[in-house]
């Protein structure tokens, strides 16, 4: 009994101590910012991607990207319909089937071309989720909650796309356990996912896996300001969005 | 007033047990779902809403249609109807409790239903649907159940509940506004982007919703001494009549806006539906028009229309067409052609109609139970009985004075 009141008053000591010296700290879990910014996070006000497909378009090329893109996301291989991918090909006529003409340029009409999310100014995703489980950030990228996610798939009938893929079953099942990246969480069934423009990757300084890995066919940079990389290119060359009459305004550009 | 659900002869509890068999052989197929996800549907990345989604739109037509018994009563004064208004909202409550069940079998994460309450996203029309239907079961189960007990009591109905009924009127409109509004909305998808859509979600209703609600009188007639009024029997008739011609004339629309403008995305959805889908899926749309044309024939030749012998079978018939047309082709042809230009076929599994027969036989439970409770009551009081001659209590009959003693004897 002693023993303990004793010790008692030690900590309290100890504890008021610790107040009286650092009072910012013992209240830092009421404070503004739980998490820190990554110090080398780069920033911007609108996220956006130009792919130049006259360097970029090959399945081979394409696939070596999505398996990049795919093994740091810890994407489930599941063969069939009920695929779950983030970065894919497709052929110019199902890419922009409202841009096709039966006269189209030989060479333009045999490439394929990098399919993903198109991070939309005005994603209808995000318009239709019910919880909030999708959401635009004030950069522009349209992120997922997995954990908000009720999978309702509301989000998938609304985007104009197909960018986005349901985990029907187990998604664990279909990946190689022992090869996982462990940076970067695995989904559980029944939740919507697709391609987050490697915000994580974003947040520590990074360029987007699959920009990184395309050896300068893509171009990823800040569209709102006038001097950034994908701005000069999009000054300079020819370059086309999917399904303009959508109205979601994309910000995944394709030099032609 | 819940006991009366519990007092039934052999061939009540038998039809229950069967119900409760049917619901148990569907839980085993949800159990299954539970333990392995929704890869046990016939649903993919591209067709990423099945028959699950389609049978909830259905169903919300069958809630809406209540109204169709409900507004002529209270908005027109035709007494006739009377009777029959607890059976239309009895009806909308299986029905919207049905849709609810479709909706929570349908969704990946069902546990985290509730973030729909926490996170209130009024920016999603599917937020806006859970409050209507939710407020449409509650409205009906309110006016519904107070308006039967006072009947039980011989008492007039309560003062205090007019506003709930006028608003469930107006509500019946707004579920399946809203129902439509949820495909409506979408960009890219070219079968259900058109304005029209909510109008022929209503006139679809309004024909199918009744025209089950009939055939469900029908049986009950068999099995009670409940009777309809002829002349209710006939109105409804009527609105099945002209809502089914409206349903096809709006469908006409489409099919003119479509074609005539020549604007390849909208006219492929319906080219798939009619003309390159599977031979199944081909076979059962063709199989909606001519049913729809039949039904129309019949319910607009008075001859037909009257022949009550024949009417089960008009009703049927425009209930199968109505179905495959909303029920089925609308989802199909919403997400075929896919984004990409390309067709995903999509059919239910076996699994996912187990489910849906498990919803379906709840949904019958609750309609078997309410329906039991609603001609007891009228039993008790006297409302709307069976006559000798065919008629019920509520019809002026020449015969009633004749053979109601012979009849009693």
């Amino acid at each position: 009994m002693k023993n303990s009141r004793r010790t008692f008053i030690k900590l309290a000591g100890i504890a008021a101590a610790g107040l009286a010296v650092a009072p910012r700290k013992v209240l830092a879990s009421g404070g503004q910012e739980p998490v820190k910014v990554n110090a080398t996070a780069v920033h911007a006000k609108h996220w956006a991607m130009v792919v130049d497909t006259t360097k970029l378009h090959t399945a081979e090329a394409i696939d070596k990207l999505a398996a990049v893109c795919h093994h740091i996301h810890n994407v489930p291989k599941i063969e069939g319909k009920k695929e779950v991918k983030w970065l894919w090909h497709d052929t110019y006529a199902h890419s922009f089937p409202e841009q096709e003409n039966p006269h189209l340029a030989e060479e333009v009409h045999e490439r394929v071309f990098p399919l993903l999310c198109n991070h939309c100014e005005n994603p209808p995703c995000v318009r239709v989720c019910p919880t909030k489980a999708t959401f635009q950030r004030p950069d522009g990228i349209v992120a997922m909650d997995y954990h908000r996610c009720i999978g309702c798939r509301y989000c998938m009938a609304g985007c104009p796309y197909g960018s986005r893929s349901f985990n029907w079953g187990e998604p664990r099942l279909n990946l190689d356990l022992a090869n996982l990246n462990p940076e970067f969480p695995t989904r559980m069934r029944g939740v919507v996912e697709k391609c987050n423009f490697c915000v994580e990757r974003l947040a520590v300084g990074k360029m987007p896996a699959c920009v990184e890995a395309s050896e300068g066919a893509m171009h990823f940079g800040d569209l709102k300001d006038p001097d950034s990389e994908v701005r000069k290119v999009l000054r300079e060359k020819f370059t086309i969005r999917r399904k303009p009459s959508a109205g979601t305004e994309p910000s995944v550009y394709y030099i032609i | 007033m819940l006991e009366l659900a519990l007092k039934g002869s052999k061939r009540y509890y038998g039809w229950i047990a069967f119900l409760l068999v049917l619901i148990g052989i569907g839980s085993t197929a949800l159990v299954d779902q539970w333990m392995h996800g929704l890869k046990i549907t016939g649903m993919s990345r591209d067709v990423s809403w099945g028959f699950y989604i389609s049978q909830f739109t259905y169903l919300v037509g069958l809630a809406a249609s209540g109204v169709m018994i409900v507004l002529p009563n209270y908005f027109h004064s035709y007494k006739t109807n009377k009777h029959m208004v607890i059976f239309g909202e009895f009806m909308a409550i299986a029905a919207c409790i049905m849709c609810l069940l479709f909706i929570v079998v349908d969704i990946g994460q069902p546990t985290r239903m509730m973030n729909m309450i926490f996170h209130p996203t009024p920016n999603s029309i599917l937020f806006w649907d859970m409050i209507v239907l939710n407020g449409y079961l509650f409205l009906n189960l309110l006016v519904g159940w107070t308006c039967l007990q006072a009947d039980r009591q011989h008492l007039p109905h309560p003062q205090w509940l007019k506003p709930f009924i006028y608003i469930s009127i107006i509500w019946a409109f707004s579920i399946h506004t809203v129902t439509a509004f949820l495909y409506q909305g979408l960009p890219g998808r070219h079968y259900w982007l058109t304005a029209i859509l909510a109008a022929r979600f209503l006139a679809s209703a309004f024909c199918s919703g009744p025209a089950i609600l009939l055939l469900v009188m029908m049986v009950t007639e068999k099995l009670t001494s409940f009777k309809m009024a002829k002349n209710a029997v006939k109105t409804l008739v009527k609105i099945i009549a002209y809502a089914m011609c409206v349903n096809m004339f709006f469908f006409a629309l489409e099919i003119f806006t479509s074609f005539y403008s020549n604007i390849p995305g909208h006219m492929h959805p319906i080219l798939y539906l009619f003309e390159h889908g599977s031979t199944g899926l081909v076979t059962l749309m063709w199989t909606f028009i001519a049913f729809a044309a039949i039904s129309i024939t019949l319910l607009v030749t008075p001859r037909f229309r009257n022949n009550y012998k024949l009417l089960p079978w008009t009703l049927g018939i425009l209930i199968v067409a109505t179905w495959i047309d909303k029920g089925l082709g609308l989802l199909i042809g919403g997400f075929n052609p896919t984004p990409f230009e390309t067709i995903t076929p999509y059919w239910p599994t076996l699994k996912e109609l187990m489910v849906s027969m498990m919803v379906y036989s709840v949904g019958a439970l609750i309609v078997t139970v309410l329906f039991k409770i609603a001609t007891d009551v009228k039993q008790e009081v006297g409302h709307s009985q069976a006559l000798a001659c065919g008629c019920s209590t509520e019809d002026v009959c020449e015969c009633t004075t004749e053979e109601e003693a012979p009849a009693e004897a």
